[in-house]
């Protein structure tokens, strides 16, 4: 399989401005280094996961591959030409028709005083893809049928429709324009459990049924299990683990990653051979105070002294497998992560000691 | 405010928790028997609660699971009657240790709301006041149901948000400088004010990261723990439900479909929607690689559809179905199922009464009840996607 995209060295550093002087002066406080070093290539046809807590940078990235953000540096192809300084030309256009993305809600994309047929036909107008009306009403007619909605829907506008049947909408929008990839930022996060499913079903058939490219960003990990070929684990801007789905989840070799399957949520009650659950101290990372070294040592159950010092690059540890950790060095096995501290008896309240990495409740 | 800020939580003295005088003591905690809501919505009425029951022991965790829209939210906001202006009570009891509070008076019903059952809205985090001190806003409904001072409210707010895991001083924050697990910790610090007995979260970590939510149920484990709370979870989510909770009721368009020891029902669901709705999530623990539907939606409860209200989306429904309420049946092991499949008369199953809950849930038989359940109906559930 070729390459569709490929991501080089790519960072988005957003300016933090602080106050009136600062802005006089034009002169940033700092950054959010939303998206610090990235190198990506998703293959035609395939399902790649971008997994990993709120704030890692997922949508940026996002952003910039649909061209809504602009990167700070590194380079970006497309289909085997580089996109990277497309901006405001004729193939900017094309390039958009061809990659095509949804967001999480729907109601970012749709407009609420426009029926489903308009919203639809809209782009393939001002596309000059169907520039005649009888033309243009076939393919919205295709393209609903496409993403499982019934024909008469068409005159219906946003506030008519169930929050699946919306997002069915805004598939057919993107379908509508053919594109090659198709960018899903938590498509379904909104949805109901059985709206979420016939969703998933349907982006899968379409894959299928045209051969699109996807790649979706979901910040859960049993769903990028079951919808992804490759997945790819981001934390503060950075990929920290990246392969085949079935092996980065197997055989993790990211402490993050394996900390992330240990939470993972299941229907199934604990029981006693349950794996141990390691949950990590602190949430949402700051990408404003990324910090030295390993960025994640702050929260490994594993770090040592190196991490604290020396940021680890991508080792490779397994066919199409790479993890960015010192402990992946050679292809190493990654340790047994601790599990969480059992629960002390209340009273016995302590300040946790310094650096501690697995929260102690209470203990 | 970086992540790591969390404290450790800090254990905090339970204060001495009389009951209201009315209240027996050796009466169950809580007990819901055919409770009915009903909504007034242009002209026609909403049948959102219909005819629900169900029991709470001290210091029980009981998961109330189903798909948006059937009623899990307007059976907690009933049971302390804290309904929309449209929404009424039509029939059915609320019994706390003994006391009806639906027949309540407005005025006594103070006693108990907040004070003995309180609920973590859903959404709540999300709408906190954004000019206002998180502490502020803790303390005041402290000021204002149980008549402390502005000070002494100030210090138990505090003094709560170090229970929660936030460090007392953060109580200085606005809402916007603390994440959504913090927010949601502030939110259940709120619920525990007046040292209720029973505490509602109505989906506390929707929404949240995985990392959030797997901190966040901890927390409610260990405060359940620590404060001897019984504990009501209302989540779509039925992982929560499996990892925090003893026993789950499914409810389907404002019924009971099934309801029992959570590790009974969730390795052997009786019910045909609980099957399905356990096969829609993937599980990477247990290697199960699928994505199930349910087909259809769930009805438009103006007009609720005859018989069992799952037919029209049941894979497994009989002529029966269409025409007849399927009883509420109760099983020696404690699981009650409403469904044609599992008529009173099979596997010991008998038709379910208040008492007979409360009998069969405290003596549970040994027997394994394997034959008939949904999920060997309906073959194994799931087929896989990938
Ligand atoms: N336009 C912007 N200006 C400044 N900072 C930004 C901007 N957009 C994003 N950020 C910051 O960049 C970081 C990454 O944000 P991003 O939205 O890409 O994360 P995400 O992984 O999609 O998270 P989520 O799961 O919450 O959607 C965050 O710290 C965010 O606050
Ligand atoms: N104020 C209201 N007026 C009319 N109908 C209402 C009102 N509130 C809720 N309903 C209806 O009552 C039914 C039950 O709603 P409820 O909010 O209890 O569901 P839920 O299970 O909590 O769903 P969710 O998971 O979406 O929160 C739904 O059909 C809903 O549309
Ligand atoms: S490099 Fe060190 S800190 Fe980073 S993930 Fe590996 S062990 Fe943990
Ligand atoms: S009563 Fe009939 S329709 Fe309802 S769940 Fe059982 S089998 Fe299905
Ligand atoms: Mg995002
Ligand atoms: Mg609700």
């Amino acid at each position: 399989m070729s390459d569709l995209l490929q991501l080089q060295g790519l960072e988005v550093h957003f300016p933090i401005h602080g106050g009136v002087t600062d802005q006089l002066l034009r002169r940033p406080k700092g950054f959010v280094r939303a998206v610090d070093g990235i190198d990506l290539a998703i293959a035609r046809g395939e399902v790649l996961a971008l997994v990993g807590e709120s704030g890692s940078g997922k949508t940026t990235t996002g952003r910039v591959i649909v061209k809504l953000t602009r990167q700070t540096s590194g380079s970006m192809t497309f289909d085997g030409e580089d996109v990277s300084a497309l901006w405001g030309t004729t193939q900017l256009r094309a390039y958009r028709r061809r990659v095509q993305v949804i967001f999480q809600d729907p109601y970012e994309t749709l407009n609420p005083k426009q029926t489903v047929h308009d919203f639809v036909a809209e782009p393939l107008e001002v596309n000059g893809l169907a520039p005649r009306a009888a033309d243009r009403d076939a393919k919205v007619g295709e393209a609903l049928e496409a993403a499982g909605l019934p024909a008469d829907f068409a005159m219906r506008y946003p506030h008519e429709l169930s929050g699946g049947q919306r997002q069915r909408v805004v598939i057919a929008g993107a379908l509508a324009m053919g594109p090659d990839l198709v960018v899903a930022d938590e498509p379904v996060s909104m949805l109901d459990v059985s709206i979420r499913t016939e969703l998933l079903r349907l982006m899968l058939d379409l894959r299928k049924e045209r051969g699109l490219t996807y790649l979706f960003i979901t910040h859960d990990l049993s769903l990028a299990w079951v919808i992804a070929d490759r997945i790819a684990v981001m934390y503060l801007g950075k990929i920290m683990e990246i392969g085949p789905a079935d092996t980065v989840i197997r055989q993790s070799r990211h402490p993050y990653t394996a900390a992330l399957v240990s939470v993972a949520p299941t229907p199934d009650p604990p029981s006693d051979d349950a794996p141990a659950r390691t949950i990590l101290v602190g949430e949402t990372p700051d990408a404003s105070r990324i910090p030295n070294g390993c960025r994640f040592h702050p929260r490994c159950p594993l770090a040592f002294d190196r991490c604290r010092v020396e940021e680890p690059p991508l080792f490779d540890v397994g066919a199409g497998h790479q993890a960015a950790c010192w402990l992946a060095e050679g292809g190493r096995a990654l340790p047994v992560l601790p599990p969480s501290m059992p629960v002390a008896a209340p009273g016995s309240a302590q300040p946790m000691p310094e650096g501690a990495a697995i929260q102690g409740e209470a203990g | 405010m970086t992540a790591y800020e969390i404290a450790p939580p800090r254990a905090v003295k339970r204060r001495v928790h009389e009951l209201p005088k009315l209240a027996d003591p050796n009466a169950p905690l809580l007990v819901v028997d055919n409770l009915t809501t009903t909504f007034s919505l242009e002209g026609a009425s909403v049948s959102a609660v219909a005819g629900v029951s169900f029991r709470l022991n001290d210091g029980e965790a009981l998961g109330i699971a189903g798909e948006s829209g059937c009623g899990k939210t307007t059976t907690a906001l009933s049971l302390i009657r804290l309904l929309p202006p449209n929404g009424r009570i039509t029939a059915g009891s609320v019994s706390f240790h003994g006391t009806d509070l639906v027949t309540k008076s407005e005025l006594a019903l103070l006693r108990y709301r907040w004070r003995e059952i309180s609920i973590v809205f859903q959404g709540a985090m999300n709408a906190l006041n954004p000019v206002r001190r998180v502490g502020e806003q803790i303390a005041e409904p402290i000021e204002l149901r149980l008549g402390e001072t502005r000070e002494a409210s100030g210090r138990r707010a505090r003094e709560l948000l170090e229970l929660v895991g936030i460090p007392g001083q953060r109580a200085q924050a606005y809402p916007h400088e603390l994440s959504g697990g913090m927010r949601q910790r502030a939110m259940i610090a709120m619920a525990l004010a007046c040292d209720p007995k029973i505490v509602i979260g109505d989906e506390p970590t929707t929404a949240l990261d995985v990392m959030v939510q797997a901190q966040i149920l901890e927390l409610l484990e260990r405060l359940r723990r620590d404060l001897g709370l019984a504990l009501i979870l209302i989540t779509h989510d039925l992982s929560v439900i499996a990892e925090t909770c003893e026993r789950t009721m499914v409810m389907y368009a404002g019924r009971v479909a099934e309801e029992g020891p959570v590790r009974r029902i969730f390795t052997a669901p009786r019910h045909p929607y609980t099957a399905k709705l356990l096969s829609a999530f993937p599980n990477i623990h247990a290697d199960r690689r699928t994505l199930d539907t349910i087909p259809g939606l769930p009805p438009d409860l103006r007009e609720p559809p005859t018989g069992c209200r799952f037919h029209p989306r049941c894979p497994v429904a009989m002529a029966v179905c269409k025409d007849v309420v399927p009883p509420e049946v109760v099983f020696p092991d404690g699981v009650r199922v409403a469904c044609h499949l599992h008529p009173a008369g099979t596997n010991g199953g008998i038709v379910a009464t208040m008492e007979s809950i409360a009998a069969r849930r405290s003596g549970m038989a040994s027997a394994p009840v394997s034959e008939g359940t949904a999920a060997a109906a309906m073959g194994a559930p799931g087929t896989p996607t990938t």
